[in-house]
């Protein structure tokens, strides 16, 4: 069983948990993902280990309530309360190097998983330039945090509510025009919000890599099920991934293989919660 | 639960007397549940002998004093002997017996391919054809009762005195378990790594609950626990833990991580919504049970017009399973004939009987895709048979213009699988073949790599349950002398 140690509400339906898992938290690095079932017949749900503290055995999520898995984690665990599993670290670790100036993007609840990236390319002697875009004031969370991880921090809200009107895609799109050298883009958050920056960056010749987001089931390289084209071959997003080369994914595919389960994850969110969905909070 | 079992009712043999063995009745038939039945549940299929049809069956058998049987068993049972138990009313006795040479006889008697293996070997054959004794239905009978009626824990007196020696077992499938049990009875201690939330392999996430319960599966798991194998889930070696932590903090390895990677047949519009891996599809189902109709858990398409390629053991159980979720048709699409067909005989038998179709000679070329990106038909080509191929069988050779198009709203590809490559990509040294299947000395079972030993499907690639069970017992036995003597030559080239 694995205990969770700590739950916060970062704004509404946005829910950071720490979670007790000394294995993980000593493996990991940024990049990588774990699996929780939140009890025995429940769905293994992927998310992004977003800090990680070896020494206290912690691991720390941040997550969107969407559906059924999410929400009940969201609204039913409590800190003290016992995870049926929790597995990790997975995925392949984001590649970390001395590239010059990395220009690092998280979209709405992608500020989370940048988190360990930048304080990682920092560390490796980078220039960070971090964008975060949150869709207005009320639901920012982690600015802070991720300020303290990067060289330089820019917040855009999609209102205008605080910092820079306009969506992560505008800072970045200023940041180039206005002559800065960048040497690499990461960018994480919702498929949409990927791929406007790969779509950005590729005119440009800037290398960008992104954190896909494919449906899972076990998250080990067993099943097929998070597969997407990538550069005319299929991949496996949970163990070649999740981080890819944005200018060769099949961003259509992408897109279309994360609607296989809509309608049936519709029915269950209605037969087991009344719709309490957050999904406007959040920029997707 | 002590066991009154009234032989002389039974019609077995009675203390003191001989069998005349009756070796020209018919094999006794197995009761299954109706069609009509099963094919709305999810329940085993063969309900098992009762203790008189048993009896019955075990009467037939000629006790040879030189059993073929016990040749054609990969783990030589001495089925005589164990059949012979079973006539004088000594059903636990009988599973022990069993488990001397076969640490899951539960699961054996039910998965085994019988029909290739012991059972095509039998004397009864020769004179009564088709008749044969029906060794696995027996074997599974005598190890239900025990599960049922013996606390198996008395049988830890066999277990010996602590060595002192510390072992971790990587994988929790028939290969891990058989090998970890032999490991913990022979005074070692054992620790066994499983990157899934259940023990059991391919035993619990790929072969359905009608053919093997998962309570029986448990059984066998807590057994093994019993001895004194201390068993993690939740823990991917190579991920979770460095495979090089886990060397150095072990005095032997043995890596049993199956071959859990799904081959694809990498044709257009295989990625199309709609299309799945056999493991896939089967993980959904028996792991997430997404048959229970749980509203918490993972969902699993259903489909109206299934199409499943392949026709290996888990072709079988997907079309069954398809058939199960209500689809109107299911269907096996197989680029051979019915003649090549790898799957085990009662499993072909039972889905013809719920009513999947063959479509034989045929094999997928493109798969169409609707406007939302789901899959709508499959393009298919009929195929023909011309001369053998390194497996013996004759290679199929496709037809020119014999395309055709079949409906379909889910596809399941169940074309066999591969060993995954974590564990031997974080082993520099460790030699594979096809950069996957890892090498062993095919005597002492130990990979390229001092004191790290593999077996099962790990080293065969998708094989069956009892070579993966034999391929454990056999290992730590290898084991077992390696750790009092690891200065011998142990991994010289196989
Ligand atoms: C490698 C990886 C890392 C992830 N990290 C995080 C994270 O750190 N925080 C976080 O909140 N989420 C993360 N996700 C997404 C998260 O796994 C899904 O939101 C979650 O599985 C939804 O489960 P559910 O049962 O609550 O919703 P469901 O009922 O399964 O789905 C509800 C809605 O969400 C959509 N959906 C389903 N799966 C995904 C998905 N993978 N991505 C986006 N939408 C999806 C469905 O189509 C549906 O419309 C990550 C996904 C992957 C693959
Ligand atoms: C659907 C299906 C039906 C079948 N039907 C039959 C049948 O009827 N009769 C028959 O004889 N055979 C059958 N087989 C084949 C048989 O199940 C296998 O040959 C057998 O299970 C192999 O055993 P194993 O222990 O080598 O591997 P597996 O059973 O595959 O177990 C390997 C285990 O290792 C774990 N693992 C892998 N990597 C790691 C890691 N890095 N860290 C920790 N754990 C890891 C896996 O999660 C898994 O639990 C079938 C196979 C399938 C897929
Ligand atoms: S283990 Fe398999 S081959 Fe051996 S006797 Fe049992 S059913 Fe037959
Ligand atoms: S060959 Fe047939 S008859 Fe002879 S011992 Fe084996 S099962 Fe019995
Ligand atoms: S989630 Fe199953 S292979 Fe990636």
């Amino acid at each position: 069983m694995y205990k969770i140690t700590r739950k916060k509400v970062l704004a509404p339906g946005v829910v950071e948990m720490g979670l007790h898992a000394p294995r993980i938290a000593k493996a990991h690095k940024p990049g990588q993902f774990l699996m929780v079932m939140n009890r025995e017949d429940s769905e293994r749900v992927p998310l992004t280990i977003a800090d990680s503290d070896p020494g206290k055995g912690e691991v720390t999520i941040v997550f969107l309530e969407v559906g059924r898995s999410t929400i009940e984690l969201g609204e039913e665990f409590n800190e003290g309360d016992e995870l049926f599993a929790v597995v990790g670290p997975l995925g392949t670790p984001t590649h970390v190097e001395k590239f010059g100036t990395v220009v690092v993007m998280g979209g709405g609840l992608g500020v989370a998983p940048i988190y360990p990236i930048c304080k990682g390319l920092k560390e490796a002697g980078n220039t960070v330039v971090t964008v975060i875009g949150y869709r207005k004031k009320e639901i920012m969370f982690w600015e802070e945090k991720l300020r303290s991880a990067s060289s330089e921090l820019i917040v855009t809200t999609d209102d205008g509510s605080y910092g820079e009107k306009g969506f992560v895609t505008d800072a970045l799109r200023k940041l180039h025009d206005g002559g800065r050298a960048i040497d690499r883009v990461i960018a994480i958050g919702p498929p949409v919000m990927m791929r406007a920056v790969s779509d950005l960056t590729k005119p440009w010749g800037i290398p960008t890599w992104v954190s896909l987001n494919t449906i899972m089931v076990d998250g080990t390289g067993m099943c097929g099920g998070c597969r997407v084209e990538i550069g005319k071959e299929s991949k496996f997003v949970c163990v070649d991934g999740p981080d890819f080369d944005a200018h060769i994914v099949n961003w259509d595919e992408m897109f279309a293989r994360m609607k296989v389960y809509t309608l049936e994850e519709r029915e269950a969110i209605l037969a087991n919660h009344e719709c309490k969905l957050h999904l406007d909070n959040i920029r997707r | 639960m002590a066991e009154t079992i009234d032989i002389a009712a039974l019609g077995g043999v009675k203390e003191g007397e001989k069998k005349r063995p009756r070796s020209k009745d018919k094999r006794l038939e197995i009761a299954c549940q109706t069609v009509e039945k099963r094919i709305t549940n999810y329940d085993e299929v063969a309900l098992g002998y009762s203790p008189a049809e048993a009896v019955a069956e075990s009467m037939r058998c000629l006790e040879c004093p030189k059993p073929r049987c016990v040749v054609a068993c990969p783990v030589h049972i001495d089925i005589p002997t164990f059949i012979g138990l079973i006539a004088r009313g000594k059903f636990s006795e009988a599973a022990e017996d069993i488990r001397q040479y076969n640490a899951l006889p539960s699961v054996c008697g039910r998965v085994c391919p019988q029909e290739n293996l012991c059972e095509a070997a039998c004397i009864i054959n020769d004179t009564n054809a088709h008749n044969p004794i029906a060794i696995g239905r027996l074997e599974r009978f005598s190890s239900d009762w025990q599960l049922l009626h013996q606390d198996r824990e008395a049988a830890h007196v066999h277990k010996k005195p602590a060595t002192g020696f510390k072992v971790a077992v990587i994988g929790s499938g028939p290969a891990g378990l058989s090998c970890a049990a032999d490991l913990a009875k022979m005074g070692h201690g054992v620790d066994m790594f499983e990157a899934l939330h259940k023990p059991g392999g391919v035993l619990m996430y790929g072969i359905p609950e009608f053919r093997l319960p998962k309570a029986i599966v448990q059984k066998e798991i807590a057994y093994v626990r019993s001895l004194g194998v201390n068993l993690e889930c939740n823990v991917v070696v190579g991920r979770t833990m460095p495979v090089q932590e886990v060397m150095d903090a072990y005095d032997a390895v043995y890596v049993a991580s199956g071959a859990g990677f799904p081959n694809m047949m990498n044709i257009p519009g295989e990625n199309l919504n709609g299309i799945f891996s056999a493991n896939e599809f089967l993980t959904r189902v028996n792991l997430m049970k997404a048959w229970s109709d749980n509203p918490a858990g993972t969902p699993v398409r259903k489909p109206r017009k299934a199409v499943v390629v392949g026709a290996g053991f888990t072709a079988f159980d997907v079309v069954r399973i398809a058939l199960r979720l209500g689809a109107e048709e299911a269907s096996i699409v197989y680029r051979r004939s019915r003649e090549e067909m790898p799957g085990r005989g009662e499993e072909i038998e039972h889905s013809l009987e719920e009513g999947a179709k063959f479509i034989l000679l045929t094999n997928p070329v493109k798969y169409l895709g609707d406007e939302n990106g789901f899959v709508r038909g499959v393009v298919v080509q009929k195929m023909e048979l011309g001369e053998p191929d390194s497996s013996g069988r004759r290679r199929p050779v496709p037809v020119k213009d014999s395309e055709y198009e079949i409906e379909c709203d889910l596809v399941v590809v169940a074309i066999g699988q591969t060993p995954n490559v974590l564990i031997p990509s974080q082993l520099p040294g460790m030699a594979t073949r096809w950069g996957s299947v890892i090498k062993v000395n095919r005597e002492t079972y130990m990979t390229t790599v001092p004191k790290v030993f593999a077996g099962g499907d790990a080293i065969t690639g998708a094989a069956t349950v009892i070579l993966a069970t034999r391929a454990g017992r056999e290992a730590a036995r290898a084991m077992d002398a390696y750790l009092r003597d690891p200065g011998r030559t142990w991994n010289s080239p196989a």
